[in-house]
């Protein structure tokens, strides 16, 4: 019989607060982390972002820790995972994974005459140090698949604890916002000059945000909120900087994550979706859904509060989708107006109660790929 | 699960100017940078694809050993679910510190999307399931050193889960004109062949 695994506990550090708790008050109460920033070190010109201020790391990391050796990204690793660690009360063993997803890690490291190291720009010396903070004693796994990467730490833990090689995975997303990352998106033209607005009509692009966030993976059912029953990851095999126009890969991938879940598709109560407000990632996503037929589940993306903060996505999101479960309650899908996809889907419009049993969780990205994961509630 | 006993298929080796296939070596070049090795490569086994020039090292890399190991068993006419699951220690960094000094130089400042797309690890996947056209799994993995026992861990659990049929594997690490890569196909039909080997043993050889 296969294993079944859960996610037992989660957090998150954002520029809406520094656990879970703050950041859905957050979004029950509208608030955003985007703002417009005027800052020429990470941009010629003014730009929106959420970003998170270094006195509030700073602050908050002083009260864990008085060593001064880590980076802006890795006092955000560590604060996301720190109170998880020390709850689960599991002992860091040879059945206990570290895994941890970003893009770029600290890519800040290779500005010319930075205060890190060049070494430090690389991810296993990123993992290594935010591993040694808790002493974890297997070797760290670091995910680093563009976009999809939070959310494929899931499925790389889930699938390594059903095969037996460990009993429990303490997962960590983050990525910041960069000079790196902004001049590259920006150069894509891929920047909105508002907020971002995912699925609108007058949708021009991405904000960019900055998050860490962590989850404790399990066969233990032990305080269980949520279960995972199901993922996929599938390539497009189409352009390395573009979504496939028919949504092949996500398509496949949705199709495979309900196939494993035993799940029909009209059976979701929700979906956790990517909408990063590009022009063609929504119309992508909008295509899959419709071949799926789940144009009429309710449907958010969440880059309205946070930004698309790159590798941390996918866990961060899925992190705020278990509260809604947890709640009982859809978020509105913040910046959205106009409907503004070619194919119709159900996006929510206004925070609404509704039970939630079931729940999908999507990314898509650069080099063709993307993942989806299928959650159920644990009933108690 | 039961998990069924998984084979190693054919393995490629890319590093010093040679490639080496299933232990034989069937290219070698005079002495020079992967920039020139890649392209005498190129011609020499006849590939017809153009966009391998606008590719980075990294892709170029881990394009050359997958074109030898997958060609021979990848066809347009049917489905090929081969997963695609490398790993490095260098991630894209030889293509971000290029990135990064378009960007540093206020009175230069030229940030491309042809060079910052390939700031990203697994775009060299994409590059590989586009040419083989391999709607499959695919993951990017950074460790301080290729971790073969990982490797052969997650390929047996996409092989048992029925998640692919194939899986192309290995490390393909670039960095500064340094390279190395190693991959391999792994799949549950029986193959004697490597019998008494393993990816650790047939990357050490």
């Amino acid at each position: 019989m296969t294993r079944e695994i859960y996610i037992t506990q989660t957090n998150c550090i954002t520029p809406l607060g520094f656990d879970v708790v703050s950041n859905i008050e957050a979004i029950k109460g509208g608030n955003t982390g985007i703002q417009l920033h005027e800052n020429t070190s990470l941009m010629p010109i003014s730009f929106y972002a959420a970003i998170i201020s270094d006195e509030k790391i700073n602050g908050a990391f002083e009260k864990i820790s008085t060593d001064k050796k880590y980076s802006r990204l890795e006092k955000m690793m560590i604060l996301a995972l720190e109170p998880i660690v020390k709850k689960s009360q599991i002992t860091l063993d040879s059945k206990v994974a570290f895994v941890l997803s970003t893009t770029k890690g600290n890519v800040t490291a290779l500005i010319p005459n930075s205060e890190e190291g060049f070494q430090n720009a690389h991810l296993d010396v990123l993992a290594k140090n935010v591993a040694d903070f808790f002493g974890f004693t297997t070797q760290p796994i670091v995910v680093s698949n563009a976009c999809v990467s939070g959310v494929l730490a899931i499925s790389v833990a889930k699938r390594m604890i059903q095969s037996g090689l460990y009993d429990h995975a303490f997962v960590v997303a983050g990525d910041e916002v960069s000079e790196f990352v902004l001049s590259g998106f920006n150069a894509f033209q891929a920047m909105s000059d508002l907020p971002c607005k995912p699925y609108s009509e007058n949708r021009t692009g991405v904000s960019l945000g900055e998050a860490t966030a962590a989850v404790l993976i399990s066969a233990e059912a032990k305080n269980a909120q949520i279960k995972i029953i199901g993922d996929s990851s599938i390539n497009d095999a189409n352009h390395i900087s573009g979504p496939s126009r028919t949504g092949e890969g996500l398509f496949r991938s949705i199709q495979n994550a309900l196939k494993e879940a035993q799940i029909q598709p009209e059976k979701l109560d929700y979906i956790s979706a990517h909408g990063t407000a590009t022009p063609f990632n929504d119309e992508m996503e909008a295509i899959a859904l419709n071949r799926l037929g789940l144009q009429n589940i309710p449907i958010n993306s969440l880059k309205g509060y946070y930004g698309h903060t790159l590798g941390a996505s996918g866990l961060l999101e899925t992190v705020i989708a278990i509260e809604s479960v947890n709640q009982n309650i859809l978020f509105e899908s913040k910046g959205f107006d106009e409907i503004g996809v070619s194919e119709s889907i159900h996006v929510i419009r206004k925070n609404e109660n509704k039970n939630i049993d079931l729940f999908l969780k999507t990314a898509s990205g650069f080099g063709g790929c993307n993942t989806a994961v299928v959650f159920e509630k644990v009933k108690s | 699960m039961t998990p069924k006993k998984t084979y190693i298929h054919d393995y490629c080796t890319i590093e010093n100017n040679e490639i080496v296939l299933n232990g034989t070596s069937i290219f070698k070049a005079e002495p020079t940078t992967f920039g020139d090795f890649s392209k005498q490569a190129y011609r020499n086994f006849d590939i017809q694809y153009p966009k391998f020039f606008k590719m980075d090292a990294l892709s170029k890399l881990a394009f050359l050993g997958a074109e030898l190991l997958l060609s021979p068993i990848t066809s347009s006419e049917k489905e090929n679910n081969i997963a695609l699951i490398l790993a490095n220690n260098s991630s894209s960094l030889d293509t971000d510190v290029k990135y990064q000094e378009s960007i540093s130089d206020k009175e230069n400042y030229f940030p491309s999307p042809a060079v910052f797309v390939y700031t990203l690890p697994n775009i060299c996947l994409g590059e590989i399931s586009i040419r083989h056209q391999l709607k499959s799994e695919n993951s990017f993995f950074i460790f301080d050193a290729f971790n073969t026992e990982f490797m052969s861990h997650y390929a047996n659990i996409l092989l048992d889960s029925d998640k692919a049929d194939s899986v192309l594997c290995g490390w393909v690490e670039f960095f500064d004109d340094n390279y190395k890569a190693f991959l391999c196909t792994i799949s549950k039909e029986e193959n004697t062949k490597y019998k008494n080997q393993t990816i650790k043993t047939l990357y050490n050889k």
